[in-house]
């Protein structure tokens, strides 16, 4: 048996003996990831800052630097600002809109009820379908001329034919919009991480609780609330982060439009960049994306944290 | 008696609520649907009630979709980016995700976190200069492009989820192998694999649906028609001028939907798991 065993251990045995070092080991078996990450994620990211102080354009690669330039022109531009704060009401709006919701939802589906497992299966459809094919579904229910929502309404004797309103041709209304479609995308999330959260909740906390006296309204926000606040941060931090970068529910719906009104910096990044070739300013405008992150970022790192201890 | 009335009405305000959130989440679908079987006569008149068939319902749209479009392609294309980026995921995530569960100690939690943060760097923030990166490999205007980007945030999600899962395997089993001989490799290759083998599922289900809703990288790097994934290729294709092929997008976005949403309802307590990093236990 040894005998067989041995010539083929031999050679491997070098190899073996360094990779059967646990530090060793360990390094090759992280290494590929870390590679891949720095590679595409990290040196890319210090790529676009280098982008947003040169003068780069797709017509004109130069790496010549200009300083804040960039910055200092997409700031004066009126434009810009109104795309700044589109960005925060569409984020906002929609994870106010898509917890409210959500919480709803969850206390909703908490009760064990008949088919609750299909009502849920149902409910999570939104945030599994790609965004991109339920917006097309949403923009086609918003449509000028034969939006159902204005059939109905008109059906149901809310509104006139001749002022039925244009969903996505009216500035304030296409804002609406969007914010809705993201909204409606979130909020499956947002009832997930509230159940998980109310579930893990331990059920002598809350019975010791009722013992004591505490009513339902107590119990809800003196007890499951601070107790559920960490799932719900973490579940919200992903809502703000994948809201404030989006640009495709904006892009297919209105395109930014009407006249600005829906401009998103996700969107403005990705018009002036890549579809006008202007990288510098492009990336310069995506940028003011970091600050937010990074207070996103510092947020999570407090919560992971705590789990740890 | 009137407290049989005030139960009834609470009974009757609880289901009104779920109908609510039923019909709010599924209307959009149900929208799809009925508009991929209606004739064009019956979708463009407007004196037709919308909601059900006026004109029997017809298959002419799922023709034109697969005979008259690239919808085939693209559904191949996205198989094809999917398998492709679920191996790449695997391959990666998987040793690195063992070695910082099980062989790094305490710095492997923390450049585990740094590596799931990494999920968080935005495709708006980076298409820019992956953009750059992907025209100097010459594949600008091609689905390999995709088959790079996506694993930059496959590889930081599925290796934070697997962590997990290789965290709660206990380490005496993987030690018991390596005193009956087995080398370190070997005991992740013999043991930790075909027990966490529940954890992979999920992972490749998960890189698979990541890679089927991602957009934003599609749309920056294709532009060719042949070269869409499916969800680029409906969403942009079936739009000529000002003219949206409503029946065909539609059917569409249907086929493309079904497979997603029963995957995500099959794995969805991992996956929250996952994305919550066990802050409830």
């Amino acid at each position: 048996m040894a005998s067989i065993a041995e010539p083929i251990a031999k050679p491997a045995s070098r190899f073996r003996f360094i990779l059967d070092r646990r530090d060793v080991l360990g390094a090759v078996f992280v290494a590929p990831a870390i590679l891949y990450v720095l590679l595409l994620v990290g040196v890319p990211l210090l790529l676009s800052i280098y982008y947003s102080v040169s003068a780069y354009t797709i017509y004109n690669p130069s790496w010549h630097f200009v300083g804040l330039a960039n910055f200092a022109q997409i700031v004066e531009n009126p434009d810009f600002l109104r795309t700044l704060s589109n960005t925060f009401i569409f984020t906002f709006g929609s994870q106010f809109l898509g917890l409210v919701l959500g919480k709803f939802g969850a206390l909703l589906l908490l009760r064990p009820f008949p088919g609750r497992k299909i009502v849920r299966a149902l409910i999570i459809l939104p945030w599994a379908v790609p965004i991109a094919l339920a917006t097309v579904a949403w923009q086609w229910m918003f449509d000028s001329l034969y939006s159902v929502i204005n059939w109905s309404m008109i059906a149901l004797g809310v509104i006139d034919r001749s002022d039925a309103p244009n969903w996505l041709g009216n500035p304030h209304l296409a804002m609406l919009c969007v914010i809705v479609v993201n909204a409606w995308r979130f909020f499956p999330f947002a009832i997930v991480i509230f159940l998980a959260g109310i579930t893990a909740v331990p059920q002598d906390v809350i019975d010791a609780a009722t013992v004591d006296g505490a009513g339902f309204w107590r119990r809800n926000y003196q007890i499951i609330v601070p107790m559920i606040l960490p799932i719900v941060t973490i579940g919200l931090i992903f809502g703000i982060v994948f809201t404030f970068t989006d640009l495709s529910i904006v892009f297919l719906m209105t395109m930014g439009g009407p006249v600005g009104a829906t401009s998103v910096l996700g969107f403005e990044g990705f018009q002036v960049g890549i579809l006008s070739g202007d990288v510098s300013h492009g990336a310069a405008i995506s940028l003011f994306m970091l600050p937010v992150l990074f207070v996103v970022v510092i947020f999570m790192l407090r919560f992971i944290k705590r789990r740890e201890i | 008696m009137q407290r049989v009335i005030a139960k009834v009405a609470g009974e009757a305000a609880f289901y009104a609520g779920v109908a609510f959130f039923v019909i709010l989440s599924t209307f959009p679908f149900y929208w799809m649907v009925i508009t991929s079987f209606k004739t064009n006569s019956d979708l463009y008149n407007v004196t037709n009630i919308p909601f059900w068939f006026n004109d029997p319902p017809t298959l002419e749209h799922f023709r034109y979709l697969f005979h008259e479009t690239l919808f085939t392609t693209w559904l191949l294309n996205s198989l094809i980016i999917g398998v492709c980026v679920v191996v790449i995921t695997l391959v990666t995530a998987l040793p690195a995700a063992y070695s910082l569960a099980r062989m790094t100690g305490r710095n492997g939690e923390t450049l585990g976190i740094g590596i799931f943060l990494t999920y968080l760097v935005p495709p708006t923030l980076l298409f820019l200069p992956l953009a750059r990166v992907v025209a100097n490999l010459g594949l600008q205007n091609s689905m390999w492009s995709l088959v790079l980007v996506y694993p930059t945030f496959t590889i930081p999600f599925c290796t934070w989820l697997l962590m997990g899962f290789f965290k709660a395997l206990p380490p005496e089993i993987e030690e018991a192998a390596i005193v009956d001989g087995c080398s370190l490799f070997g005991a992740f290759i013999k043991m930790a694999l075909p027990l966490s083998l529940p954890g992979i599922l999920t992972v490749v289900i998960f890189t698979f649906t990541l890679t089927l809703q991602e957009f934003v990288y599609a749309l920056t790097f294709i532009s060719s028609t042949d070269q869409k994934p499916i969800t680029l290729g409906v969403a942009t294709d079936l739009v000529r001028g000002d003219i949206f092929y409503w029946g065909e997008i539609m059917a569409g976005a249907l086929i493309a939907s079904i497979p997603v949403a029963i995957a995500y309802n099959f794995f969805l307590d991992r996956f929250i798991a996952g994305i919550t990093g066990g802050a409830v236990k």
